[in-house]
């Protein structure tokens, strides 16, 4: 029988719909179609799409035990590779990682194979049907510390607990799991799969100590002289950038990590919230990664009647994954490419100084770019195009451009070497100028992705390993 | 202490270790409750307990007054923010305005601990209002309290005492404000001519505390130029001379509407209850 040409479509609630609702975009392959996908999978020898993972989950493997129908036997596979299946199942860029390799798309030129979408096929199977934890590994004697509970630090920590180390991993928020529940929504990944993922890996024994501040609280030095023979951090993103244009301060301006966790962490979706959120009106979202999508499709769903998205440079460029990117345009988010920001507008009663409206955002003021030269990125330039100046009426503007790394842990750990913006400097196992201190994912690299952090955490953890079992 | 300012003791050893005068926590009430920044108004390290004062003036903070004693918060983490500038003997003047001087007694405690000469200056609308007047005291080789009413201590308000004893020729290394916006606004007015430093505690609306959200930014111009700080990593203290205060002021009243309403909510649903 010829293989299909095409993944199987994902099944997705409406755009009119889902505009509207918080429950998650993407519904998940049935049995049936799962069982299809897979047959697409040529099990290659060479196994291009392993190398493509940046933690080398057994692709063909898995897939092959979800076509026999195992689905257990599926998960346990990938559960070898990676500690949250449920997770990098829903927010992988798939598109440029393992499913960039697949032989399907490379030699045959057919889509790839639906790896994130039989990944999380098979994670979720698990989650719905398989009971109890695995079982607790024979403790080594060993103690290692990670600090932040996001896509790094569970990762280093699951990985570390399954060889039997006792590991305590200190969170700065109230909850566990970093980005993936003050940052990613829950229409793109519901907060119970995350919780659920930290479950699992307190049921190995990790130790989860959450509004414990590294850097405040604690120190790196004082973890040390509490008996921690390695430290892990993963701190995570930290100060949000914004233009340096005139008007940022005005109210309804935010960053996007500020409106997200509002929205996500603090609950500010449901009704009747204790955190408070501006809501509905018109919002300009400032940026074109992933994130930004986020921001602008939660304005969406918080009711606002109309939702920009502005990017200096052209569709091509645009950071954010091609499918968030399609799913925010069947949506209804307005597109202003090759635009930039100049000015944010605040109202101002000339007769009353102390008119309550004073301060609050009015609109945008934007100039029109063309693209130039390829900059140092290798991406062309965005330069201005003279007298194309023009404002946008908003109530909300989001500056979704990126984080600078937090500076708690530098500020306070003697030795620990950082770049010029800030991130932690590591060798390729992830150590840093500090013995036994590990670092990885944004704290690191800036803004990343979580699976690119995830596989710093594991890195790290493997080096760990090697350091303190010789 | 006063009809509207409740002083709590909360058992966080860790967090007690640590906290320096000037530094602040963050707390959550309950499960759905917003995470809140209070500043620390003293430790004890050897029982582990954080003291911590606040005003009534939300919904959040309304509850916070509903617990009782062997209740247990969802969350306290800190401490957060930079602590106050300690140089050891100097002459400061410190100023408190309302629930502003349970930040400045602990303040003026460690500078007198130290051997600061500290003249403190103590403000409130009214003698009802009136607290830590014993502790201030204490540590204070001078202590004016004043009330705008005139009600208790002088009449008027904090900058006249200031002001007053500046034209009279009174030397200080540097004034340390803290209290609502507009009082600190005014003491950096009043201290201008003179050129004393005066450093200020910024008290914007937070979430995480820890260097994450940036909601906290506020403006300081710096040689001309407008720059953006973070209250919760960069502060709460600043150079008083930089601060935009109009700017804070307005970014303060954000929510202003939704936390009436808020407020006026846990009101109804505490006398119900």
């Amino acid at each position: 029988m010829p293989i299909q040409p095409k993944k199987h479509e994902m099944p997705t609630q409406s755009p009119e719909v889902r505009a509207h609702n918080f429950a998650e975009v993407a519904q998940g392959y049935p049995v049936e179609i799962a069982l299809e996908e897979a047959k697409r999978c040529l099990n290659c020898k060479d196994r291009p799409c392993v190398a493509g993972c940046p933690v080398n989950v057994r692709i063909p493997d898995f897939i092959a035990q979800i076509r026999q129908g195992n689905f257990e036997e599926a998960y346990q596979i990938i559960s070898q590779s990676s500690t949250l299946p449920a997770v990098c199942g829903r927010v992988c860029p798939q598109e440029s990682q393992c499913e960039s390799k697949c032989t399907l798309q490379v030699r045959a030129k057919m889509e790839p194979v639906a790896i994130g979408r039989l990944e999380r096929f098979a994670a979720d199977w698990h989650n719905a049907n398989a009971a109890g934890q695995p079982a607790k590994p024979a403790p080594n004697g060993h103690k290692v510390a990670v600090v932040g509970a996001g896509p790094s630090g569970l990762t280093c920590a699951g990985d570390l607990a399954r060889k039997g180390y006792q590991v305590t991993i200190y969170e700065a928020l109230h909850t566990a799991g970093g980005v993936l529940v003050y940052g990613i929504p829950e229409f793109r990944l519901p907060k119970s799969i995350v919780a659920r993922e930290v479950e699992t890996l307190q049921g190995l024994g990790v130790d989860i100590e959450t509004n414990v501040i590294i850097g405040k609280t604690l120190t790196v030095d004082e973890l040390f002289d509490m008996g921690y023979e390695a430290v892990f951090i993963g701190s995570g993103a930290g100060l949000p950038n914004f233009m340096g244009i005139p008007g940022e301060s005005c109210k309804g301006v935010y960053s996007a990590n500020e409106y997200l966790t509002r929205s996500n962490l603090m609950k500010a979706y449901l009704d009747k919230p204790h955190t408070p959120i501006m809501k509905g009106g018109r919002v300009a979202v400032v940026g074109g990664g992933n994130v930004a999508m986020d921001a602008a499709r939660t304005a969406l769903r918080l009711g606002a009647e109309k939702v920009y998205i502005i990017y200096r440079r052209s569709m091509e460029e645009l950071p954010a994954r091609r499918e968030e990117v399609e799913h925010a345009q069947e949506e209804g988010i307005d597109f202003r490419l090759l635009c930039n920001p100049t000015e944010i507008l605040g109202y101002a009663n000339p007769d009353n100084p102390r008119d309550p409206k004073n301060g609050f955002v009015t609109g945008i003021r934007c100039v029109r770019m063309e693209l130039g030269e390829p900059d140092a990125s290798g991406r062309r330039r965005p330069v201005e195009i003279p007298g194309s100046a023009f404002e946008l009426a908003v109530d909300t503007v989001i500056m979704a451009i990126g984080t600078s790394p937090n500076p708690l842990i530098k500020n306070t750990t003697a030795g620990l070497e950082v770049n010029r913006r800030g991130g932690i400097v590591v060798n390729e196992d992830g150590l840093s100028s500090r013995e036994h201190v590990w670092a990885g994912g944004d704290a690191v690299t800036g803004a990343a992705t979580v699976i690119s952090a995830m596989g710093a955490g594991k890195q790290a953890a493997a080096a760990i390993d090697r350091a303190l079992m010789g | 202490m006063n009809p509207t300012v409740t002083q709590i003791e909360v058992e966080a050893p860790l967090v007690a270790r640590k906290a320096r005068p000037g530094q602040f926590i963050i707390l959550r009430v309950d499960e759905a409750g917003e995470r809140i920044p209070l500043t620390v108004a003293g430790t004890c390290p050897e029982e582990g307990t954080v003291k911590v004062i606040f005003q009534v003036v939300g919904a959040t903070t309304e509850a916070l007054n509903h617990l009782r004693e062997g209740d247990a918060l969802q969350d306290f983490a800190g401490p957060l923010g930079t602590a106050t500038e300690m140089n050891g003997p100097e002459r400061v003047c410190v100023i408190g305005g309302g629930v502003g001087c349970a930040i400045a007694m602990p303040v003026a405690q460690e500078l007198h601990r130290i051997g600061a000469a500290v003249t403190s200056i103590i403000g409130f609308r009214n003698r009802e209002l009136l607290i830590l007047e014993d502790e201030f005291a204490a540590c204070s080789d001078r202590l004016i309290v004043t009330t705008d009413d005139g009600s208790y201590g002088r009449h008027g308000n904090v900058t006249e005492p200031l002001k007053e004893m500046l034209t009279a020729g009174e030397k200080f290394d540097r004034i340390i404000a803290i209290g609502p916006l507009v009082m600190m606004k005014f003491v950096v007015a009043a201290a201008k001519p003179f050129g004393v430093r005066v450093t200020v505690s910024m008290n914007p609306i937070m979430i995480d505390g820890t260097g994450m959200c940036g909601g906290c930014r506020i403006t300081l111009v710096q040689d001309g130029q407008r720059v953006t700080r973070f209250a919760c990593v960069d502060g709460p203290d600043f150079n008083g001379y930089e601060v935009d205060f109009d700017e804070a002021m307005s970014r303060g009243r954000m929510y202003a509407d939704y936390e009436r309403h808020a407020y006026e909510e846990a009101c109804s649903l505490f006398r119900k209850a």
